[in-house]
């Protein structure tokens, strides 16, 4: 990415030497992605291998009966990463795939997804996303304090733990276990082959086992630049082996945060202010302490949590605790809130983030267009509600929590509970949705607080209500834009919007436009939420795609030219690619019927083009039937191409989700939206069709947890507009009057 | 007061306020936490189990309503070997965050129970539950999988 700012200078002088000395210096855990030197070994995770277990790296373990394990430093949210990781991984190590299985790495430092790191050290920091920065300069500055590491968004997983870690960690095992069976036999390595976790040695026809190898092979030094493959001989990668998860994920046995069972275990269930920043004036809870199976009631000032025998006790009992609260921003609501952004966008201070040309002339030549979009506020609202347990022990404390940064979250627990990290120890589950809702620490450190005051360990659990109504949501914004056209071109963009402050760094660009254009003005306000915002799926890229690919449409029709070609004429050449396989596997030139239309968007994201088309019915009321989804994806290399196909269509049924029933409103400090009846979902009944085609592409992978959710909402839209003449420029499409089908 | 009822064949007896939902008896303490808590409010279908092989939304069905009822959990789908429903889901790989598809897969079973070759609005109209990861359409695919195994067996 041309876009990304300087690194920070003192992060810019460290070498790979240094860093690695740092690594010893800091106890032996942080091996930079690859490698764990076997003299370090010991100073690993006794956890991790135990007895004649022998740890190739960090990222693998070779055991005697020849299984391998592939530990990822992510989160299982649904994403497959794992094995997707593992595939790259096996791929390089020549492993038996039937022999390998994942396991989630422990949250300790060991495992920091320090492939951000490394692919810095090792001058591949191009692909590394800006926004990561910080926590690189955490990583290296701060590295005693083990506050990074194991971060689960960003679409990461595959294009930077795969691509720079994983692949890397394979190769090197391989070659370590090449080396073994060469001290073995006394031949050298280059007369070796290893295939399907056996190394032969052809001349002689003597053969070996990765798992006979590995005791010695551990003895040899791993090599940080180990020869890689040559993708014309993968035979693991690209192919759609079924995830190592999924088993247990139809049988009831896969264990989430929420079903974690600790001897002795209470309950907690929580009420957080209705009112944001209101306090706990008073707490009468006579009524709920009489009842059967309660044991206390905790006032947290900004919460209060009934701690029971159990959960569904402990939440009956908190509708009977009599809760007085005081303060907090009574007057908060949806309609402040916009009109604070309408008179930051008329008054406030603009900041320059995009110019180029002269506007100003280029308005005043061409056809000139002024389009007001916005968008609200949007629950994650994850399926598995919010929950923590905490299991306090006199010298520290077991935490069980589906979480998307399992380091941070313990090194926030750890600030909660006046512990050092090293006290706090994680444990591993998966997550019911994440969604980037799971990255924030707001629930982990209330259930330390909440612990801290029980006298047992606790797992609270957020009711629907609780978790809709207190989420970290992503942000309503406002953008106005400015276009022209002249001759079929655009001449000039330009856009003022709110940035409300979701996370998402400057360096990732979702602002920009990603068409040519000669004349370009855009700027912003910063104007952040008064109420708690954070990632959501796909991040800015969910306003700005909207924004964007809505006003392109507004302009081809400015230009009379055809939505697709327009952008087609305007973009680079692999987006060009995109649009015209999309041009010709949605159907897009053929003639519907009235009240059928198809739209098209195209947004550029975590390093994956998705262009999508989305044919729509629409009736004489106003109901939308979205019939079909055409998704055409340029991710780079596809490293599982079911999975990946699974990301695409999830991604849009979230987008069209969002884009036909998601509103978060705020009326009175409070959030009115508590359950999935006032937050509806997209079900199987109106679920679209979908297919989803990938370009064949040799490009280092792309993310792809995310990108295929910014397109659709804006094809759905500008397929309404062609089917009714109506633009949508405010979401969701009920405010225009439709209604899903 | 104690309250029975069979759950996956066997006879339990619990001692629990009779309005506890059935859910969290079965969660809390029989210690089958297969299915899982989604809204609370019967609108997720997040929490369905079988009550004398009804599809059931567990979370608001009071324990004392079930006395006496045969009731079944995603851990009797099986187990020993995957059902057509499980093996369904398995070569379509549905599942990605995979906390829904308990409550997908009991809600699959009763319609193939009842419905043996299920139309496509058959399946619109049972399978309401919601899957925020979005795998409708893989879901779909592996229904009419799992209505062909269940033919050929």
């Amino acid at each position: 990415m041309s876009d990304t700012p300087e690194p920070r200078s003192k992060v810019r002088t460290w070498t790979r030497r240094s860093f690695l000395a740092t690594a010893g210096v800091v106890g032996g855990g942080l091996a930079l992605g690859l490698t764990l030197s076997p003299n370090r070994l010991k100073m690993s995770d006794d956890s991790v291998a135990t007895g004649d277990e022998i740890l190739l790296n960090t990222w693998v373990k070779v055991t005697p009966d020849n299984r391998i394990t592939v530990f990822f430093p992510h989160s299982e949210m649904g994403q497959g990463a794992g094995t997707g990781l593992a595939q790259m991984l096996a791929e390089e190590m020549e492993a038996d795939w039937g022999a390998v299985s994942i396991e989630q790495a422990p949250a300790t430092d060991a495992y920091i997804n320090s492939d951000l790191g490394r692919g810095y050290i090792l001058g591949q920091g191009a692909n590394i996303p800006a926004f990561m920065y910080p926590m690189i300069d955490f990583a290296f500055l701060q590295i005693a304090n083990g506050l990074v590491g194991q971060l689960t968004g960003g679409s990461t997983a595959i294009r930077l733990t795969g691509q720079h870690g994983m692949r890397r960690a394979g190769a090197a095992a391989r070659e370590m276990l090449l080396q073994a069976a060469a001290a073995e036999w006394d031949v050298p390595v280059t007369s070796l082959a290893a295939r399907d976790s056996v190394v032969t040695h052809a001349a002689s026809g003597r053969t070996a086992t990765f798992g006979a190898l590995a005791a010695r092979a551990a003895t040899f030094s791993p090599n940080l630049k180990p020869a890689l493959k040559d993708s014309a001989e993968y035979r693991i990668v690209g192919t759609s082996k079924p995830r190592l998860d999924l088993p247990e994920k139809v049988n009831g046995a896969a264990q989430f945060g929420i079903d974690v069972v600790v001897p002795g275990m209470v309950y907690a269930a929580v009420a957080l202010a209705p009112v944001r920043d209101a306090q706990v004036a008073s707490v009468e809870d006579a009524a709920a302490l009489g009842r059967s199976g309660v044991r206390q009631v905790i006032n947290l000032r900004d919460a209060v949590a009934v701690i029971a025998d159990s959960y569904w006790t402990a939440s009956r009992a908190l509708e009977e605790v009599g809760i007085d609260w005081s303060g907090g921003q009574t007057d908060l609501s949806s309609a402040a809130i916009r009109a604070q952004h309408m008179s930051d966008l008329d008054t406030g201070d603009m900041e320059e983030m995009d110019q180029a040309g002269d506007v100003s002339a280029a308005l005043a030549s061409g056809t000139a267009l002024n389009a007001e979009y916005e968008v609200p506020y949007l629950a994650h609202a994850t399926m598995e509600p919010m929950n923590c347990t905490v299991s306090l022990r006199g010298d520290g404390a077991d935490i069980w929590v589906g979480h998307q940064n399992q380091l941070h979250a313990r090194n926030a627990i750890a600030e909660t509970l006046r512990m050092t990290p090293e006290q706090v120890t994680m444990h591993p589950v998966y997550l019911g949705g994440g969604f980037g809702r799971r990255g924030d620490m707001d629930f982990v450190t209330l259930a330390a607080r909440i612990a801290q005051a029980a006298d047992a360990p606790v797992k609270m659990i957020w009711s629907r209500e609780t978790d809709m109504a207190n989420d970290t949501y992503r942000p309503a914004i406002i953008s106005r834009m400015q276009g022209a056209v002249e001759n079929g071109r655009i001449t000039a963009f330009a856009s003022r919007y709110i940035d409300a402050r979701s996370g998402m760094p400057d360096s990732e660009r979702p602002f920009a436009f990603q068409y040519e254009v000669p004349n370009r003005d855009v700027a912003r306000v910063i104007c952040p939420s008064p109420v708690p915002v954070g990632t959501w799926r796909a991040v800015d890229f969910t306003q700005m795609g909207f924004f964007h690919e809505s006003f392109v449409d507004e302009l081809a029709e400015a230009a009379g030219a055809d939505p697709l070609r327009f952008r087609m004429d305007h973009a680079t050449p692999r987006r060009r690619a995109v649009l015209e396989r999309l041009r010709r596997e949605s159907g897009w030139d053929r003639d519907l019927p009235p009240g059928q239309a198809i739209g098209v968007a195209m947004v550029d994201s975590f390093e994956t083009i998705v262009a999508q088309a989305v044919h729509v019915t629409v009736s004489e009321d106003r109901a939308v039937k979205v019939n079909r989804v055409t998704s055409v994806v340029d991710c780079g290399r596809v490293i599982n191409p079911s999975a990946a196909e699974a990301q695409v269509t999830g991604s849009v049924i979230f987008g069209l989700t969002s884009a036909l029933y998601g509103e978060i409103t705020l009326e009175g400090g409070g959030v009115q939206q508590q359950n999935f009846p006032e937050y509806d979902m997209l079900r199987l009944s109106n679920a679209p069709e979908q297919a989803v085609h990938f370009i064949a592409s040799d490009h280092a992978p792309g993310g792809l947890g995310e990108p295929a959710v910014p397109p659709v909402t804006p094809a759905l839209c500008n397929a309404i507009y062609r089917a009714t003449g109506t633009r949508i420029r405010s979401l969701p499409v009920a405010k225009s009057g439709f209604w899903a089908a | 007061m104690s309250i029975s009822f069979t759950l996956n064949g066997t006879p339990v007896s619990v001692d629990v306020d009779p309005e506890m939902p059935l859910l969290w008896v079965v969660r809390e303490t029989q210690g089958l936490t297969g299915t899982k808590f989604g809204c609370g409010i019967a609108a997720c279908g997040a929490c369905t189990m079988h009550v004398d092989g009804q599809a059931t939304r567990t979370c608001v069905l009071p324990v004392d309503a079930i006395e006496g009822a045969d009731v079944r959990t995603i851990e009797d789908i099986g187990p020993e070997t995957p059902s057509a429903v499980q093996a369904a889901w398995l070569s379509h790989q549905v599942p990605q965050c995979g906390y829904c598809q308990s409550g997908m897969i009991m809600a699959v079973e009763a319609l193939l129970d009842e419905i043996p070759d299920p139309s496509d609005a058959d399946i619109d109209a049972a399978i309401t539950n919601i899957c925020r990861c979005g795998t409708y359409d893989r879901i779909r695919a592996a229904v009419h999988t799992a209505a062909r195994l269940r033919r050929e067996a």
